[in-house]
């Protein structure tokens, strides 16, 4: 059950952050960064969705007992064949999600998004980077097929970061107060939870606490350039990945479940 | 046939340079256009493409910028109505097709906006040009998209139209222009058969999903056989845009051609075309169809489309608030540039 917990908190970041960067299609600033962000949201979902489809195995294989007890949300606990990378993505209500509160934040303006963006990149890039060598084989497969993109998305958010802090001054402004808006939302991304625990002490993932240090250094590193100021408030929120989410999350799961929920039991 | 012509620079060549009223000069640039003239027009009867250093007459150069910036305009403007249900999309599967749609468009968008920079306007005048209303877009993106099967159904048939109008195009006159168009058609067919498939799921799934399919084809059927633009009879650009071959195909003729396979498709699907007056003529070997709207069309061109006037908004909205982050991108990029310029050479 911890392991599928587990491959549900990296599933469920990568489809919520996904659905968020999705709704600057359309929408950019610039034509091509238009494009950019679009093929960032599309590489998270195909991360999402391999994630999810571990995460149904991994489901599929529990003992009943567990699988009832393992979702409070009734239309998941009710499908009655092998559950499927939708059903995860459509059936869980809120309590039942387990990615961080940062992914779940509004994407306010561009500096906003690019914020949240950088900070879930840079801990992204060294968790899986630690992924690769997992001896979950599925995980690290999941890892080596999404380094690559993993690695750019670090590199464009900061680029960003240092192109809105040392750009005019409203931008540099605009960056230092998302900066400070989402600080406390970075926390959580170290804090071990019970799935956290369960994979470190099985080998399957590293300690998600030892990766702060390299996150924090590299966050400063390009904080420097980009002439910021690392917040100050050392307060840190947490609970997504107990499922105790902001305020945010029930209207992303609003939209993102609409067409299941309306019309349930369907194929498209 | 291939005509070489270095007579003119575009970066140089201002007709209203010799606009001065002196009648030697007026008299030599009669010459210089005439010459200019014959060679293009030379070019145009010999199936050459007119590249953009070649000259052209200003109205062809207007001709183009108006069409292709148009067609960009389009596909920028495309990308919300199908854009609003990404969000929505009923799989994660669907989620990410439909996804990599919308960002074809974008980029669909981005070779037609560099086709137009070639013949001297700028993308950020041609957005000037679609904010302020100067410039049209496709009428089509004015309709709203109300359920799931919409997105099929522009798959199907908007896109499925477009591919009929932009197909010809692969072989207009001017080179960047049809060389554009050939990498927007792969994808276009590509979007079609997607949408088709979507469509398919629908129209073979529960009562309700074929319901949700036939209401897409009645509200979005009328639209997509406008899209070809005004009978042929009422058409005021057409005629020129022939000679120069920009155009291959009267409006009249891409219609029908998009109805006579449409109609077979829908019948595939089990769906109803929404026009009574619809019937296969074996005398012509097409289908007849009902007379087509042309009042509404015209409304929706003038702005009394359902949705026009939220989609220029998106689109201004997008491009206001993203001024500070194009400042800053040019601001930084100044920057950068001004640091390498200040490190002294390493001494050898």
């Amino acid at each position: 059950m911890l392991r599928l917990f587990y491959v549900l908190q990296l599933a469920d970041n990568a489809l919520i952050h996904s659905q968020l960067l999705s709704a600057w299609c359309g929408h950019g600033p610039i034509l091509e960064q238009d494009i950019a962000i679009t093929n960032t949201a599309l590489d998270h979902i195909g991360q999402a969705r391999s994630l999810y489809q571990y995460a149904s195995e991994l489901l599929n294989a529990l003992p009943e007992s567990e699988k009832a007890a393992a979702f409070s949300s009734p239309l998941l606990q009710q499908v009655s064949r092998a559950v499927q990378e939708d059903d995860l993505s459509s059936l869980r209500d809120g309590w039942d999600f387990r990615n961080v509160v940062l992914v779940e934040q509004p994407n306010g303006d561009w500096a906003q998004t690019i914020a949240k963006s950088f900070f879930y990149d840079v801990f992204q890039y060294l968790l899986y980077q630690e992924l690769l060598k997992s001896p979950d084989t599925q995980l690290s497969a999941i890892a080596e097929k999404s380094i690559k993109e993993v690695t750019y998305h670090k590199k464009w958010s900061s680029e960003w970061v240092i192109r809105l802090g040392d750009g005019t001054a409203e931008s540099h402004d605009r960056m230092q107060k998302a900066v400070d808006t989402l600080w406390s939302y970075t926390g959580e991304l170290f804090m071990p939870s019970e799935a956290d625990a369960f994979a470190f002490q099985s080998g399957m993932a590293p300690d998600v606490a030892v990766l702060k240090d390299s996150w924090l250094a590299e966050v400063t590193a390009i904080f420097d350039q980009a002439t910021l100021q690392l917040p100050s408030n050392n307060w840190m929120q947490k609970g997504g990945k107990q499922g105790m989410h902001t305020e945010h999350l029930g209207y992303v799961l609003t939209d993102l479940q609409f067409m299941q929920r309306a019309y349930p039991n369907m194929e498209w | 046939m291939h005509i070489e012509n270095q007579q003119t620079d575009p970066a140089t060549f201002n007709p209203s340079f010799c606009l001065e009223s002196v009648p030697l000069k007026a008299y030599v640039k009669t010459v210089f256009m005439s010459a200019t003239n014959d060679a293009f027009e030379a070019r145009i009867a010999a199936d050459s493409f007119i590249e953009p250093r070649d000259a052209m007459p200003d109205a062809y150069r207007k001709t183009l910028i108006r069409q292709i910036s148009q067609h960009a305009h389009s596909e920028y403007v495309g990308m919300l109505p199908e854009g609003n249900w990404i969000s929505r999309a009923p799989s994660l599967k669907r989620k990410a097709v439909l996804l990599a749609k919308v960002q074809d468009e974008a980029g669909h968008g981005l070779y037609l906006y560099s086709a137009a920079e070639t013949l001297g306007i700028s993308r950020d005048q041609m957005l000037e040009q679609l904010h302020d209303g100067t410039a049209k877009y496709s009428s089509i993106f004015n309709y709203p998209t109300l359920t799931w099967a919409d997105m099929g159904a522009i798959g199907w048939l908007v896109d499925g139209a477009a591919i009929m109008n932009q197909v010809p195009l692969c072989r207009t006159s001017y080179g960047p222009y049809a060389r554009a168009m050939i990498r927007v058609c792969k994808e276009e067919s590509f979007h079609q058969r997607q949408g088709f498939e979507t469509i398919m799921r629908l129209a073979q799934g529960s009562d309700v999903q074929k319901k949700m399919a036939q209401d897409a084809l009645n509200r979005w059927w009328w639209p997509s056989i406008m899209m070809f633009g005004p009978p042929d009879d009422n058409s005021p650009n057409t005629e020129q845009s022939m000679r120069w071959k920009i155009k291959r195909f009267t409006n009249d003729e891409l219609r029908q051609k998009f109805i006579d396979v449409t109609v077979e498709q829908a019948k595939f699907l089990g769906l109803t075309v929404p026009d009574p007056d619809l019937k296969w003529n074996e005398e012509s070997g097409h289908y007849d169809y009902g007379a087509i709207d042309w009042t509404e069309f015209w409304n929706v061109v003038k702005g009394n489309g359902p949705c026009n006037r939220e989609r220029i908004e998106a689109r201004r909205s997008a491009w206001e608030s993203g001024a500070w982050v194009r400042e800053a991108a040019l601001a930084h990029s100044r920057k950068r540039q001004a640091r390498q310029v200040s490190v002294p050479e390493p001494v050898a």
